[in-house]
């Protein structure tokens, strides 16, 4: 595995192309996340897991700079004790330019930067990714299934057609997420880690976990949010009731005198 | 206020009368709550409270945004970030305000179509068109800045690309471009002066939405029959009209609630809906985005602006008749804002004496074309310029403007009117008259189009 990192990391830092780009016309799977639709949640284990894939296999390369330890403890997220989000921060040192010095992190320091120039930081890469904009590109599915950025990482990473180019000489390999070669290769073969909860680590399985990791990295107020979002809807139903059945009250004598004149027959020449 | 004959406030207490002698604040809020309203207005007459609401939505988290936002190239993304994460309810904030800009260019496209429809900016209410148009400007203007302030990829190469149009008038242009953006390029004097104005800009809105509402308060609303108050006594108004409170109030209360419902399932379920991804992306000038696409109430004017490239013959002729100083970019900056000038001139293009496209056959069906047009500009915005779009977006820029400049004007020679309803009081009486069946509750008035 290590090899395969380093391999990963030399082709990173050499390559000449970039991998951003957004995901420009490739195949995205729609994998079945726990967290989509309006009452979609994270899978506390899930990200657990996607944290350790994470910490063993994409960090040789990428960072997560907007993300602080502390937040691994936070309710919605993997919720690591105390202890443990404590136990985390302090395997990795961070420069603290007060003493001039490296030192432990602490759950208040941020995951680090990218180690490698042209690996973009994964903080907000779930949402910067779309693969998703039917029915007939109006995204309305969006609704139900998400932006399709976290099936787009699962994609890429389960996407690899094992065909490799050379290209300014950098190796580049074929990807049909990405939908044609890109710099990263491929990072997962399989039991890459080794999962504390007994799950089998198949490249599927550690892509999904992953992906699940960083859509909650890139949005880790996702629930609270579609709870205020449920919480708004229900309220503004009930008010909306209430307005309509007001708004009738008021009309109706307006409405009644309207009928009856018409009764009447006042004025109304045919049009 | 308006010329409508109806109650005045009548002070009754000491403590009234002393208030009223010295400030007559309290009636000029009653006199403002309860102007005589046209008591058919439709359905569509709602979308003036719903872009008021926006207005105060907007400036109300943004002010607190701001409390949470640094306006400097190297730290703007991580504190937008930092507001996402950390500050609390930031998300839903932010959420908001971000989605908030789509729900008032929503509204304000309504709002405005609503007006050409019924044409509400005919004689005597072209001050009040005309101010309209200077909002959506400053909307426009606010939203564009208000989007480069997340400093993300599509900021960045949004802001390039729409201060690059100004690069394009000739002779000053160069100049121009520097002196908006503060430097060469789009950097730190660039966003922190968008930073400034996004703030000024939305007062300046409200003063304008004042100015509207103190318009079109002295001529009275418009209506679906495009029919006129009777002025002629206060028993005639009052049989035209109902008192803006409660009627219309609780009216346009319900209406927003329903708005609001959508809004905030977006919000809550689906905030990146309307959203760019390449967004969440920190600006980076070396890296241009594959396509670069403004949001999408931009749209149809940048298709307009994109429609007249090199192979069209007319930017050919002008290019060789002003001896090459309109090229194809200015040429294309004059009909993006070119676009937005025939609409102001409405009132002034429209030569119908009838008011309501209701009673005006013809007109009806180029108005629907219009929409379509309009949406058709939509999506070939978003698309790339080549293959069939850039022809599709052509013909549908050359349409908008045939509607203003030639349609319109015609339309009110050639066409001739359906015979219009005397009163107000009669299409209302007529239009419940009808629908007896729905009887005792009655539907919510709709008069029927």
């Amino acid at each position: 595995m290590i090899t395969t990192l380093k391999r990963a990391a030399i082709v990173l830092a050499f390559s000449a192309s970039s991998a951003l780009a957004a995901g420009g016309g490739g195949h995205v799977e729609d994998f079945n996340f726990s967290f989509e639709g309006p009452f979609g949640t994270y899978d506390q284990n899930q990200l657990q897991r996607g944290l350790q894939v994470y910490t063993e296999v994409c960090s040789a390369c990428h960072g997560l700079k907007f993300l602080p330890y502390r937040a691994l403890g936070y309710e919605g997220g993997p919720h690591l004790p105390e202890d443990q989000v404590r136990a985390y921060a302090a395997q990795f040192e961070v420069f603290d330019p007060e003493i001039d010095d490296w030192r432990p992190a602490v759950p208040t320091d941020y995951f680090a930067e990218s180690g490698v120039e042209n690996a973009p930081d994964l903080t907000l890469m779930a949402k910067a990714r779309a693969g998703f904009h039917g029915p007939y590109g109006t995204g309305i599915s969006q609704l139900f299934n998400g932006i399709g950025g976290p099936e787009y990482i699962a994609s890429l990473l389960t996407g690899y057609t094992g065909s490799e180019r050379e290209e300014a000489g950098a190796v580049l390999y074929g990807n049909d997420a990405y939908g044609g070669y890109l710099a990263m290769g491929p990072p997962l073969w399989g039991d890459d880690v080794e999962y504390a909860d007994g799950t089998p680590a198949t490249i599927e399985q550690q892509s999904e976990d992953v992906a699940a990791f960083l859509m909650w990295a890139a949005e880790p107020k996702m629930m609270a949010r579609k709870q205020a979002g449920l919480t708004a809807v229900i309220f503004l139903t009930v008010l909306s009731v209430l307005l309509y059945l007001t708004n009738k009250r008021i009309w109706a004598p307006v409405k009644r005198e309207a009928k009856e004149a018409a009764a009447r027959g006042v004025k109304t020449p045919a049009e | 206020m308006s010329g409508i004959p109806h109650d005045h406030y009548e002070p009754k207490t000491g403590a009234e009368k002393w208030l009223h002698s010295r400030l007559p604040i309290v009636g000029l809020m009653y006199d403002t709550i309860m102007i005589p309203t046209p008591k058919n207005l439709n359905w569509m007459w709602i979308w003036g409270i719903v872009l008021t609401f926006c207005l105060v939505l907007q400036i109300v988290t943004g002010i607190v945004l701001v409390m949470h936002y640094t306006p400097d190239t190297a730290l703007a993304f991580a504190s937008v970030e930092h507001i996402m994460r950390d500050v609390n309810g930031g998300h839903m904030l932010r959420y908001l305000h971000q989605n908030g800009a789509s729900l008032f260019f929503v509204a304000v496209y309504l709002h405005i179509f609503r007006g050409l429809f019924y044409g509400s900016y005919k004689e005597p209410r072209e001050i009040t068109w005309i101010i309209g148009m200077l909002i959506y400007l400053l909307m426009m203007a606010t939203a564009f800045m208000g989007y480069v302030l997340p400093w993300g990829q599509m900021s960045f190469w949004g802001a390039t690309v729409i201060t690059g149009l100004f690069g394009a008038i000739p002779f000053i242009g160069d100049s121009l471009q520097t002196w908006l953006l503060g430097g060469p390029a789009v950097d730190n004097a660039t966003l922190t002066r968008f930073f400034s104005l996004h703030y000024l800009l939305p007062f300046v809105i409200a003063a304008l939405v004042a100015v509207h509402i103190w318009a079109f308060h002295t001529t009275g609303n418009n209506n679906p029959t495009g029919v006129e108050v009777r002025r002629t006594s206060k028993a005639d108004a009052e049989k035209d009209t109902l008192p803006f409170w409660p009627y219309f109030v609780i009216k346009d209360l319900f209406a927003l609630a329903v708005i609001l419902l959508v809004f905030f399932a977006i919000v809550g379920f689906m905030p990146n809906y309307l959203g760019h991804p390449d967004n969440y992306i920190e600006a980076n000038p070396l890296v241009t985005p594959a396509h670069i696409v403004p949001e999408w109430y931009f749209l149809p004017f940048y298709a307009i602006l994109r429609a007249f490239d090199t192979e069209v013959w007319l930017v050919q002729l002008v290019h060789w008749l002003s001896f090459g100083i309109i090229d194809a970019k200015f040429f294309g900056v004059l009909a993006m804002f070119g676009a937005i000038v025939v609409m102001a001139l409405a009132p002034w293009l429209d030569t119908s004496s009838v008011r309501s496209g209701r009673y005006r056959p013809m007109f009806k069906i180029w108005f629907w074309l219009l929409c379509v047009d309009f949406m058709i500009l939509m999506w070939v915005g978003a698309m790339p310029a080549e293959g069939i779009y850039p022809y599709i977006a052509l013909a549908a820029s050359t349409y908008w403007f045939a509607y203003f400049l030639v349609i319109l004007p015609l339309l009110g020679v050639i066409e001739k009117p359906l015979p219009q309803v005397e009163t107000i009081e009669q299409d209302f009486i007529e239009h419940y008259g009808k629908a007896k069946d729905t009887a005792s509750g009655g539907t919510v008035a709709t008069p029927a189009e």
